[in-house]
Order: C-alpha cells, then sequence, then structure tokens
C-alpha cells in the first residue's frame, strides 16, 4: 500500500506545484476557482483518453508518439505560461493596487485565466495518464489489488495536500511583492518545461543537436528522491543536463523576460482602463 | 505542411532503419528485465526495443539515460539514448520498482 502510495504521489507532485502555483498567481482574480477545476477536470478527462489509447500514441510515428506527444503538450503549456506572464506584466499592478485597497477579489481578467486552466489541465492530463496506467494495472492484476488502490488513493489525497501547502506557502508572501514572486516561479516553471520539451524531442530522434551532457550533480542530488522531483517541477532541475537543454533553458528565461519588458512598455501613462 | 510531415517521416523511418543494425532488446516479463544488464558503445547514440511481456504496462524510467516512457502491456516501445560516457545507467520499470530493474552498461 506504502509502496503504491509513494508512486501516485510521485507522479502527481508536479501537476500539485503547477496548481499551487497558479492559483498564488490568480489571487483576487473573480472566478478563477471555476476556471482551475475546469482545467484539472479537463485534465482528468484528457488523462483517462490518453491512458486509454496508450498504446496507439505509443506505435504512431515511427515509435515516437510518446515523445512528440510529450514534447507537445510542454510546448503548449510553456507558450501559455508566457502568455500569462506578459499579460500579468501589463496588468498585475492594478490588479495589485486594487486588491490592496479594497482589500478582496475584485478583478476581472478572463485571458490569464484561460491560460491558466489549460496550464493546469496540461500539468493534470501528463502526470494524470501515468497514475490512470498505473492503476489500471493493479487492478488488472487483481490479487492484492484493494489495498494498493487505496495507497493510490492516499497518493492522489497526499499530492492535493502538497498543492494546498504550495499555495498557502504562497499567501505568505505579502500583496506587493506576490505577483513578481509568481511571476518569477512561473517564468523557471516555463524554463524547466521547454527543456523537459526539448530532450522529449531528442528522445524522440528528432532534435539530436548539442546532446553532450554538460554537468552530472546525481550524487548530489537524485532526480529521482522527492526533493529532486520537486525542483525538477518547480525550476526545471535535471541532474544530467545536456547542452541543448541548457541552451533552451536559458532562452525561454531570456524570452520570458523580454517579452515581460515589452509587454509592460507603455508610450505614456495613461488611465489604466484605457489600455485594453 | 504535407512535404514537413513526409521529411519527418522520412528522417523517422531512416533513423529506424539504421538503429537496427546493431538491435538491442530489452525484455519485461513477470515484472523483471532481460537482460539486467545491457552493454552498449558509449559516445554512440543506441536504441533500445523495450518488449513489455506483461499483460499490465509499465514506465521505463532512468533519470541517469533521461528517459521516461510507457510501455503499455503486451507492446514494446523504442528508447533512444546516448551518447553516453562509459559508465553504469542504472533504470527501472517505475510500476514496480523493486523487481524490475537493471543497468545500461556503456564501455
Amino acid at each position: 500500500m506504502l509502496g503504491a502510495l509513494v508512486i501516485v504521489f510521485r507522479e502527481v507532485i508536479e501537476a500539485g506545484l503547477i496548481i499551487g502555483i497558479v492559483m498564488a498567481a490568480t489571487r483576487g482574480v473573480v472566478g478563477r476557482g471555476r476556471w482551475i477545476n475546469i482545467g484539472i477536470l479537463a485534465g482528468v478527462l484528457g488523462a483517462t483518453i490518453v491512458a486509454f489509447f496508450a498504446g496507439a500514441i505509443s506505435e504512431a510515428f515511427q515509435g515516437a508518439g510518446q515523445e512528440l506527444f510529450n514534447a507537445s503538450v510542454l510546448s503548449i503549456a510553456v507558450i501559455m505560461l508566457m502568455w500569462h506572464n506578459a499579460w500579468m506584466a501589463r496588468h498585475g499592478r492594478e490588479i495589485a493596487a486594487e486588491m490592496r485597497s479594497v482589500g478582496t477579489a475584485v478583478s476581472e481578467g478572463a485571458k490569464p485565466l484561460t491560460a491558466l486552466a489549460i496550464v493546469v489541465g496540461l500539468a493534470v492530463l501528463r502526470e494524470g495518464s501515468e497514475v490512470v496506467l498505473f492503476l489500471y494495472g493493479i487492478m488488472a492484476s487483481g490479487t492484492t489489488g484493494s489495498a494498493l488502490l487505496v495507497g493510490g488513493a492516499l497518493g492522489i489525497a497526499a499530492g492535493a495536500a502538497f498543492t494546498a501547502f504550495t499555495y498557502f506557502g504562497l499567501l505568505a508572501v505579502p500583496t506587493r511583492y506576490i505577483f513578481s514572486v509568481t511571476g518569477w516561479l512561473i517564468a523557471l516553471l516555463a524554463a524547466g518545461m521547454a527543456s523537459q520539451a526539448v530532450q522529449f524531442l531528442n528522445n524522440a530522434g528528432l532534435v539530436v543537436a548539442l546532446d553532450r551532457t554538460v554537468w552530472d550533480t546525481s550524487w548530489m542530488l537524485s532526480e529521482g528522491s522527492i526533493l529532486g522531483r520537486m525542483l525538477h517541477a518547480l525550476i526545471g532541475y535535471t541532474e544530467r543536463p545536456t547542452e541543448m537543454q541548457l541552451t533552451i533553458y536559458l532562452a525561454t528565461l531570456l524570452a520570458m523576460y523580454l517579452l515581460m519588458r515589452i509587454a509592460r512598455y507603455r508610450p505614456r501613462e495613461r488611465v489604466p482602463a484605457a489600455a485594453e | 505542411m504535407r512535404r514537413i510531415i513526409l521529411g519527418l517521416a522520412t528522417v523517422l523511418v531512416l533513423a529506424g532503419a539504421t538503429a537496427r543494425a546493431d538491435d538491442l532488446t530489452l525484455t519485461l516479463k513477470n515484472h523483471h528485465f532481460t537482460p539486467a544488464e545491457l552493454r552498449v558503445k558509449a559516445n554512440k547514440r543506441v536504441t533500445i526495443t523495450v518488449v513489455n511481456n506483461d499483460a499490465t504496462p509499465e514506465e521505463f524510467e532512468s533519470k541517469a539515460l533521461k528517459i521516461e516512457k510507457v510501455i503499455p502491456g503486451k507492446s514494446k516501445g523504442i528508447v533512444r539514448i546516448g551518447p553516453l560516457k562509459p559508465g553504469r545507467y542504472p533504470f527501472v520499470g517505475e510500476y514496480h520498482e523493486d523487481t524490475a530493474k537493471g543497468v545500461v552498461i556503456a564501455e
């Protein structure tokens, strides 16, 4: 039972962290609960469908279907995170100011909600399909199934608790800084996802340039450990990054920074409402 | 777009064809890998076919090899790794980690 708990918990950590950060990043935005729930539900539904078609996906594109699928999912998530950060660079100050003056959720802002709901959905989709397959395997093998299923359910519960922990931890950040903190977290999240995506393209045999390993820190922090996995999800920690992964990681951070600078730029400061 | 897809397909077919030259296979049965030690050439890209003879799905995982791949039950998956420096690179079947484990030895 404990084994199943640990396996499922490990799989849901990444999605859990992402949901926690997204919830903190949308603090003060009206209707965010509904959007995040839609994202989670769509993710679970998608994960079940993906698990069901795992065989077909795996065999597509000369056996590289799964890698291409993962790379696509990650790339879309990176684009959505960039979109969100650019939008926040433009409007975040107003939302934070409103939150400070009124003290409660008052802001409208459908754009970052759809983008982040998609990010949540994709995170649940990717990790969730592995959980579904694992639980399916347990059920299919019969015998000790029920205890393992309980373990699996507890693993999901532990993941949810972890999400709450991330969220409330971030809430401790003062309102004035919350959006710059979540903005940085989202930038690092996106950079980590982009470097994972390019590694999937390498596994697919498509991007094989710069494939030398730059360093190996597995002796210090194993990527398979719980802390390693958390850092992997959070900032893209990789124990043996390739030159390409490192390049893409830094390029994503730079692109994110430039995009936010451009979004923030306004020729003449006018009434915020007129900007849209 | 069509041309790009055709081009990609050609590249993938060619990649598949060259890989067949030094064919490496890992077989999973009763949640054990055979062989448990797989020797590959160092500093070269290597393609391994993982055959899952169990009825249940398995996730072939190796942080050292930078691979995470679901292999559904009664099917097989292609895993592309390398170039590896000489050394030992452990891998596991994540869903049955206590029995499904092995190591790739690059030399």
